[in-house]
């Protein structure tokens, strides 16, 4: 396996040539026309691969890459299911249904923030002050996940800590984000996804080709099926080219609800209520760009997402070729045809003798060889030799898998484009979510607590939130390393800005009738019930969080007892359960102003 | 198919390259379908955006 301690002096030629393009068009960018707002004033569009590709960015991160392609390597390609809604909802419902729309409103409406449309669409200020303050207190989880993968990937590939690695990205981020990278720079972004795609065609096909091609290495998965980790198969793990086992009401469903409901629909739904990304439709000069968007967005998506989700999957095969050698005692036959076997790892001290390996409990192995040996007493006995899984090789800690496999399997130089294709993830990512938390601090809660009376000072507090939520972020990242963290931190925050955010959002777009205090009422249900359901039902998070423990005597969960309500997601409550209080507060409560829906949505009202 | 024997799973595999076609489809016949022409108010918009945007650098 290559050496991934040191810096060489390629990885260095590497990194500066990519630092010093990114400079010197970021240099272009801020002599003239950078952003999307500068292209319109201009009265020009922006080039459909640059908005697309800077849009793409944006959505994503080292979160996808790393976090759920970590994922997938854990529970198989049922994942794909992310990669299609991620496309179908996430590009084409987006773009198609909500993108002009969103964009029109925003711009008759003079909104330039999520909450800020929000909140004149239903003249509440009150909207305007909760949304703001729902992105502030909670977008830094995300960006803790975005930071945590980062992190975990360039720990792995230069062999140092996790710690020291999250205070270099930090210091990266801080640099970025404070002096002037809040300014979506399209240029600059259109080069970090373009980065970001070369890498991920090469991981692909380098992937495949190592492997024998796409059949033979799918059929490789497929037959290590008895491979997948016992506590895993318990929940319904069915091998790594199966969804997961399907029913309710015992815990061999499990994975099947935490897959399906918490990571795929969680996530794909989430897209839809993103407040960085609704905000990027405004910054579009007309539906035609939106419309010519949307091609390369689903294949810059496919690209990104597909390619960790498939490769991380397959590292499993990789592993179990080429990975570290594993020799132990037979603990039982797992497949007598394919040589599987489930071993306990041993070591051999200096005289010979084999002893049980303390730190390593029972691993699945692809025999390989068998020899006589010696154990620790001088009894004889059979030594199994062979290869085991990534998710051996990393110790089930699912964030690393990605890393590993990179570091493990791909020559060298490409470890370092592929962390500066991350690097650039997270950059194009964290820009758009620190100027999110800014405006949503400085525009959305302080210019709205102060009713525009000192426009000026909200400038430092946009500053000042965002330092704060870097620091927030940071914190977060160090103190909380759990099971496939990343993955998780995005989908809670996803599913949170679905169940709080997107009826209103809908009802704003599409409906004259929707009225303020249904939004209002649907947002606080929305927001409640994902907290409740976070706090006291869902038992990872129940359980890190701690409070239901105090409440029921060391459950993880109120629903402990009834299997697999401690894996639904909030999203599958808290979404129907805010939508139908939209409706049912909206039935009830006096409709808006027709002379304000007339200034919403002028083209209707003058077909009316 | 694929070596994949969940018809579920190659759904998806195949399902995600197909909503990809769809999605160059889409944007081939709707190429110059919409409108290009900014209004006023998207002129304004983008006038106090850059300002904002300004102001924070």
């Amino acid at each position: 396996m290559p050496d991934t301690a040191a810096l060489g002096w390629i990885d260095i030629v590497v990194i500066l040539t990519y630092l010093l393009t990114t400079a010197y068009l970021g240099w272009l960018g801020y002599r003239g026309t950078r952003s999307a707002a500068d292209f319109l004033v201009g009265g020009r569009g922006t080039h459909p691969v640059v908005m697309a590709i800077s849009y793409g960015a944006t959505f994503i991160s080292t979160a996808a890459i790393v976090g759920f392609g970590g994922v997938a390597g854990l529970f198989g390609m049922s994942l794909l299911w992310l990669v299609f809604t991620n496309i179908a909802v996430g590009i084409l419902l987006a773009f198609a249904l909500l993108g002009e729309p969103t964009r029109r409103l925003g711009h008759q409406l003079g909104a330039h923030t999520f909450p800020e449309l929000l909140g004149k669409r239903y003249q509440s200020r009150a909207i305007q002050l909760f949304s703001g303050g729902l992105i502030f207190l909670f977008m830094p989880l995300y960006a803790a996940a975005v930071m945590t993968g980062g992190s975990v990937f360039a720990a792995t590939q230069f062999g140092i800590d996790f710690e020291v690695a999250l205070l270099v990205f930090a210091l990266i981020t801080a640099a970025y984000v404070i002096p002037g990278g809040l300014k979506a720079v399209m240029y600059t972004d259109t080069l970090q996804g373009l980065v970001m795609m070369g890498a991920m065609l090469f991981l692909l096909v380098f992937t495949y080709s190592s492997l024998g091609g796409i059949g033979e290495a799918h059929q490789a998965l497929t037959d290590m099926a008895d491979l997948v980790p016992a506590p895993l198969q318990e929940i319904g793990h069915r091998g790594w080219t199966a969804m997961p086992e399907f029913g309710w009401g015992s815990h061999q469903y499990d994975l099947w609800w935490i897959v399906v409901s918490g990571i795929i629909l969680g996530v794909s739904i989430g897209v839809l209520a993103q407040p960085q990304l609704a905000v990027r439709f405004m910054t579009v000069r007309s539906r035609r760009e939106l419309d010519r968007a949307v091609p390369i967005g689903a294949v810059f998506i496919l690209l990104m997402v597909g390619t960790p989700y498939l490769v991380g999957s397959l590292s499993n095969v990789w592993f179990a070729k080429n990975g570290p050698e594993i020799h132990g005692q037979l603990v039982e036959t797992l497949d007598g045809e394919h040589d599987h076997a489930l071993v306990q790892p041993m070591v051999q001290d200096a005289t010979g003798h084999w002893s049980v390996d303390p730190a390593r409990g029972p691993v699945p192995l692809i025999v390989a060889s068998r020899d006589p040996a010696r154990d620790a007493s001088g009894a004889t006995f059979t030594l199994l030799g062979g290869r085991s899984t990534a998710i051996t090789a990393v110790g089930g800690d699912a964030d690393r898998i990605i890393p590993a496999y990179i570091g493990a399997a791909l020559p060298r130089w490409f470890g370092v484009v592929f962390l500066l294709a991350l690097l650039a993830a997270a950059m194009s990512t964290m820009s758009s979510q620190f100027h999110t938390i800014g405006t949503a601090a400085g525009r959305d809660l302080y210019e709205r607590i102060s009713r525009g009376r000192q426009r000026e000072p909200s400038l430092m507090v946009m500053r000042l939130a965002v330092m704060l939520g870097l620091l927030i972020a940071v914190t977060i990242s160090y103190a909380v390393r759990q099971e496939y963290v990343v993955a998780r931190f995005t989908a809670i925050f996803f599913g949170l800005c679905a169940a709080s955010f997107l009826p209103a959002y809908f009802g704003a777009l599409f409906s004259r009738r929707v009225t303020r205090a249904g939004a209002l009422a649907s947002m606080l249900v929305g927001m409640g019930v994902s907290l409740f359901w976070l706090v006291l039902i869902k038992s990872k998070e129940a359980a890190a969080i701690g409070l239901v423990q105090h409440l029921t005597g060391g459950e993880t969960s109120l629903l402990a007892d009834h299997p697999n309500w401690p894996m639904v997601d909030p999203v599958l409550i808290a979404l129907p359960a805010a939508t139908l209080t939209l409706i049912l507060v909206s039935a009830i409560t006096r409709p808006p102003e027709p002379e304000h829906l007339a200034r919403c949505f002028p083209e209707r009202a003058a077909r009316d | 198919m694929l070596g994949i024997e969940d018809p579920w799973v190659w759904l998806a595999y195949l399902g995600s390259i197909l909503v990809t076609l769809i999605c160059l489809l889409y944007g081939w016949i709707r190429r110059n379908t919409a409108d290009d022409e900014p209004s006023a108010a998207d002129r304004l918009w983008a006038l106090e955006e850059q300002q904002v945007e300004d102001a924070l650098r």
